[in-house]
């Protein structure tokens, strides 16, 4: 028995007693990425992507039903501090193993369609990534400064390798170059952070940073605040919040697509739940010094994002930077220092990881292999040749624009409800502005998927001038691909106009057109034969059902994550 | 009072139900069946709804005013949202009227590719009109006012015309953006309720106890009417709509113009007056000048028009004017004229849409000057546009007659020189549109223009409803205005109660003989304001507010303007 062996080395060696339960789920993780590591070593003809997928599926599957668990147990027994005192083990680390084991099965899916596009034999990429997961897993339930880092260690180390993990795109390595740089920067300044934190209180445990800031009253505590304000800078490079978001645009670009949307999910999962424990629980009596920044940071965040998105073409750069206008959604939560701020935080967390997800998981079908499709260009008329996938597509965007009846409204009305609860209405109100200003890049996406090719219902013939039709021409060259296909595109695009306007041609046609000539020169084209491979159908899948069933029906998810916070 | 019929919750899933149908119709059904089977389903759903609302009218009493039929679930407590749905004498109209307008909406203009995807959108914005009309949560009023967004902005960019993507996503943002102050204003409520009472909710019949400080309600109060004023539109906020009319397909000005810039009068009659009583009183008068302004501006721009559809947009926010005039007025006259002002220019404002957007199917063309002499060759078209437009001018006998006149004469006991200067928006009005009339139905006919044909019978039927209720309720308004008047009556009693002021009852000599349902009006504010005590809702201190608010009433039978306590 586990315990009889932790005991009888406790008094020899005064290990601390460890109640495995409470880090199952990370053990799960860790133990399946070595196995599945294993195995790929010694036979890799067992590895292919799909068992390899179905492997990690299958772990993370065990480390959800580890943290449910776990969940029925904090829900009886109360929260607890684990491990001497270096992990928490409550309402809130479940709901973080819960989220990022969920998310990992979605990426998972996700990635084997990847893989299996870009003919990569990828077990590595499932291990790490239930490595980097395992990280986020850690910074949840983290409860010291030392193991937070310790966590946003090994989530990052590991997303640095896989930001690089397609070798053949130069833009892949370069991306994770750039991460790489500015990651190590960054983790240098939280662990200058955690330093001066430590100078200042004597201690890096939280709860007993807590009681120290509790019974000391600090007349001087410049040191304090200089730690706080270089942890806040550390997590806010992890989380993309303005100003240390510069890397992210590149990074989510560059990246393949699947680790893209691993990315925006989990690394921001962990960000968020390892700032949050943080700043409220430890330095929660220091509230008044730190909320102003976070203020500041919340507002940059909220409307840099939703204005850098305006003017990208590239639909993956501007999710990148959408996802960093939700990343100042979810400051909001931490900017109101509530228990239901940070039930709002994590309750956004929460429906944001499967809005990101199904997202970019359309986004790597829609980008064909090599990843090279993602001009929002490449998605004019997509709902006519791709109606399912449009239409997932269309409803994820509305869910993160906020339109009612989706998860997306609640979570941006709860932030708002916290933030206003704590008098920072000036702050709700520009989040609900960026909110405006958001919809509009969501839209365009949408209304180049929807926009119909033939003329107007009139019975007159119009004069058909569409007003999106000059860039279209104007971008028929500049698409990637050779000469050969653009000038043969530009023809077509001749031939188009004329029988737009005459016949009014289908999309369809012109589709098809476009589908024969290109075919050999640009290898990654979408046609409309393409089948969308079953693991990434079911993701996109679970992840709308959550979006659109959770936003009729929230109360379970709502009462969740404010159980959650409760049991803090 | 709870029937044990959901009446509606029915009336707000039936479209919504018909939609997803009408989205699921397949495909392989081939072309015709399938564009035959949508149409079935649009029209099934549209007019089961419209069978719900007559159902709902028909077992709807006035009674006190207060809300009826009232259907209450717990939907999100822990978020304190909860699915309360009802009707006053207030909505129950427009639920009527866009219950009305929908299958006539669709009915009235064809369109030609995806028809499966246009009635779906037509049906769910259906639902989402008619959601916010009957919504007493605010949460889920803001779940369906912005549910309409959606299918609009898609009816716009899918089916409109040449410049439709801007003026789809012109339309959007704006009033996406216009919600946010609305909905951190909600938050807000709710939020100062949840400090006072510690419970939180929504709900408005509760929320509506709240004490707020007098700039917590101008700064809520603002919030709430910067969405209600871009929806609507409120004069300067109006620059969306002329683009969203004019290149939204027929359907969709008609649902635009007609139901949906409701949703913005009635908005601020709902919430704004329920809520925030003391803002609405010290703001009143600059809400009253917006509306005058908008009269003016809307009737003078509309002059300058030489496209009929961008003229009858702005003849639109020139009449919406009328209806802030008449809410704000804060008399019961005036509201109840708003009121009917609402339901009137629905029926206008659709009628004309729908018979522009048929010459338009014929021409080709929404310039005036491109068209001449139309009433030859179609006479039953330039007849039934006369009836239309003498209606819009507001020729007595014609419905919008009742209502501006009620509008201008209720406003005049508070607010003299708005209504003044309200009045020369009425003539400007018979100007333009009079303008309009004799260049596109008088004068020499070309040869295109003679050989316009005439309203088709199917054509005739969808506009036949529209001009037999113009009619009706320019003759005799008398029901629909027994069944407001009762609600406005405590609405206007409830405002003010919170604010401490006296509704100004005219006396004898300003009694207004055209109107049956107001004779007994004067001693019904009175007798209203006792009869509040007896209101499950009305709190005790309220209460005692109202006794001395009844004693003040008796005495003050003949001044003018706004008397306060001290």
């Amino acid at each position: 028995m586990i315990p009889d062996l932790a005991t009888a080395v406790d008094q020899t060696l005064k290990l601390p007693h460890i109640d495995y339960l409470s880090i199952l789920p990370e053990l799960i993780l860790l133990g399946g990425a070595l196995l599945v590591l294993l195995v790929s070593s010694l036979r890799r003809r067992m590895m292919t992507p799909g068992a390899a997928a179905g492997w990690t599926v299958l772990i993370s599957g065990a480390a959800l039903i580890a943290a449910l668990v776990q969940w029925h147990e904090v829900s009886a027994h109360g929260p607890k501090v684990e491990v001497a005192g270096a992990v928490a083990y409550d309402g809130f680390s479940v709901l973080v193993n819960v989220l990022v084991s969920s998310a990992l099965i979605l990426t998972a899916l996700v990635a084997e369609g990847w893989l299996q596009r870009e003919r990569m034999a990828g077990p590595e990429l499932h291990v790490l990534m239930m490595v980097s997961a395992m990280g986020a897993m850690v910074m949840g339930a983290a409860d010291d400064l030392i193991v937070v880092f310790l966590g946003l260690e090994i989530l990052s180390i590991s997303l640095y390798v896989l930001a690089a993990f397609n070798t053949r795109r130069a833009e892949s390595g370069e991306a994770a170059l750039k991460y790489f740089v500015l990651g190590g920067f960054s983790s240098a300044v939280f662990l200058y952070g955690i330093a001066l934190v430590y100078g200042a209180t004597g201690t890096t445990n939280l709860p007993q940073i807590a009681n120290f800031l509790a019974q000391n009253v600090i007349l001087h505590n410049g040191l304090l605040l200089a730690g706080i304000a270089l942890l806040l800078a550390g997590f806010g490079f992890k989380v993309a919040a303005v100003p240390f978001h510069l890397w992210t645009p590149d990074v989510y670009q560059g990246s393949p697509t699947p680790v893209t949307g691993f990315m925006a999910a989990v690394a921001k999962v962990g960000g968020f739940a390892a700032l949050l424990r943080v700043f409220v629980s430890s330095f929660g009596l220091l509230r008044a010094d730190w909320q102003p920044a976070v203020w500041v940071l919340a507002a940059l965040t909220l409307l840099a994002g939703a204005l850098m998105a305006l003017v990208q073409r590239d639909i993956k750069r501007m999710l990148a930077y959408s996802s960093i206008n939700h990343a100042g959604f979810v400051l909001l939560g931490l900017e109101a220092a509530t228990s239901r701020g940070v039930s709002s935080s994590l309750y956004y967390l929460f429906v944001y990881t499967f809005m990101v997800i199904g997202a970019f998981a359309v986004v790597g079908v829609v980008g064909g292999q090599g990843d090279s499709r993602h001009d929002i260009d490449n998605y004019r008329g997509l709902g006519s040749k791709r109606p399912w996938l449009a239409a997932s597509l269309a409803v994820l965007l509305m869910a993160q624009a906020g339109i009612p009846f989706t998860t997306g409204f609640l979570a941006k009305l709860e932030v708002i409800s916290a933030a206003v609860a704590a008098h920072s209405t000036v702050l709700a109100v520009v989040a609900m502005l960026s909110a405006g200003i958001a919809a509009f890049f969501y839209l365009r996406v949408i209304i180049l998927m929807y926009v119909p090719t033939q003329p107007d219902d009139g019975a007159v013939a119009l004069p058909e001038t569409d007003d999106l039709g000059l860039p279209r021409f104007a971008m028929a060259g500049a698409l990637p691909g050779t000469l050969d296909a653009s000038a043969h595109a530009a023809g077509l695009e001749g031939a188009g106009v004329t029988a737009d306007s005459s016949a009014g041609a289908s999309s369809d046609a012109e589709a098809q057109d476009a589908d024969v000539v290109p075919a050999e020169v640009v290898p990654g084209d979408v046609t409309p034969a393409d089948v969308v491979p079953v693991g990434v159908a079911i993701a996109i899948g679970l992840c709308l059902a959550v979006t659109v069933v959770f936003g009729i029906a929230p109360g379970p998810v709502v009462d969740f994550a404010h159980k959650a916070t409760l049991l803090f | 009072m709870t029937p044990t019929f959901p009446y509606l919750t029915t009336l707000v899933l039936l479209p919504a139900g018909a939609g997803i149908v009408a989205a699921l119709v397949p495909r392989s059904l081939g072309e015709r069946t399938q564009r035959l089977a949508v149409e079935a389903v649009g029209l099934a759903g549209t007019l089961a709804t419209l069978a719900l609302a007559i159902a709902i009218i028909i077992g709807f009493h006035a009674g006190d005013g207060g809300y009826t039929m009232v259907s209450r679930h717990s939907w999100v407590p822990t978020l304190g949202i909860s699915w309360h749905l009802g009707v006053d004498g207030i909505s129950v109209f427009l639920v009527l009227m866009a219950a009305v307008l929908f299958p006539l909406a669709l009915l009235g203009a064809r369109i030609r590719h995806n028809q499966r995807s246009f009635v779906a959108w037509v049906l769910l914005l259906e639902a989402g009109c008619m959601g916010s009309f009957v919504a007493l949560d605010l949460v889920v009023f803001f779940l369906f006012f912005e549910l309409t967004l959606v299918p609009v902005y898609f009816i716009i960019a899918g089916w409109g015309h040449e410049r439709r993507n801007y003026a789809a996503m012109k339309f959007f943002v704006y009033t996406f953006a216009a919600s946010a102050f609305m909905l951190v204003a909600i938050v807000a409520v709710a939020v100062i309720h949840q400090q006072q009472t510690g419970v939180l909710t929504f709900d408005l019949v509760k929320l509506s106890h709240t004490h707020l400080s007098l700039t917590a309600q101008v700064l809520l109060f603002l919030g709430f009417t910067a969405a209600f004023a871009v929806k609507a539109p409120i004069f300067p906020f109006h620059t969306w709509s002329p683009d969203a009319y004019a290149q939204s397909p027929t359907t969709g000005s008609v649902v635009l113009a007609a139901v949906m810039a409701k949703l913005g009068t009635y908005g601020i009659i709902r919430f704004d007056l329920t809520l925030f009583p003391r803002a609405v009183v010290d703001l009143a008068p600059v809400l009253l000048t917006l509306g005058v302004v908008g009269i003016l501006y809307g009737a003078i721009v509309a002059c300058a028009q030489r496209d009929l559809k961008r003229l009858v947009a702005y003849s639109s926010l020139a009449h919406l004017g009328f209806i802030v005039l008449g809410t704000f007025a804060l008399t019961t006259e005036a509201m109840t004229g708003g009121v009917l002002q609402m339901v009137n220019h629905g029926l206008v404002t659709a009628a004309l849409f729908l018979l522009i957007g048929w010459i338009y199917s014929r021409r080709g063309t929404w310039q005036i000057t491109g068209l001449h002499g139309l009433q030859r060759p179609a006479p039953i078209l330039a007849g039934v546009f006369t009836v239309v437009m003498l209606a819009s001018i507001g020729l007595p006998g014609l419905n919008g007659f009742v209502g501006e006149f009620l509008v201008l004469a209720g406003t005049f006991i508070t607010h003299r020189w708005w209504a003044i200067v309200a009045t020369v928006g009425v003539v400007l009005s018979a100007l333009y549109l009079l303008w309009a009339f004799q260049q596109v139905f008088h004068g020499k006919a070309t040869e295109a223009d003679a050989s316009t044909p005439d309203l088709t019978w199917r054509e005739g039927l969808v506009v036949a409803p529209l001009v037999a209720l113009i009619v009706f309720l320019g003759v005799y308004p008398k029901p629909v205005l027994d069944r407001i008047t009762p609600s406005v009556e405590r609405l206007v009693a409830h405002v003010d109660r919170a604010t401490g002021t006296t509704q100004p009852v005219p006396g004898p000599s300003h009694r207004l003989a055209v109107d049956p349902a107001v004779k007994h009006r004067s001693a019904a504010v009175a007798a209203t304001a006792t009869a509040m005590n007896g209101q499950s809702t009305a709190s005790s201190s309220q209460a005692t507010g109202s006794n001395g608010h009844a004693a003040v009433v008796s005495s003050s039978t003949t001044g003018a303007g706004f008397r306060r306590f001290p």
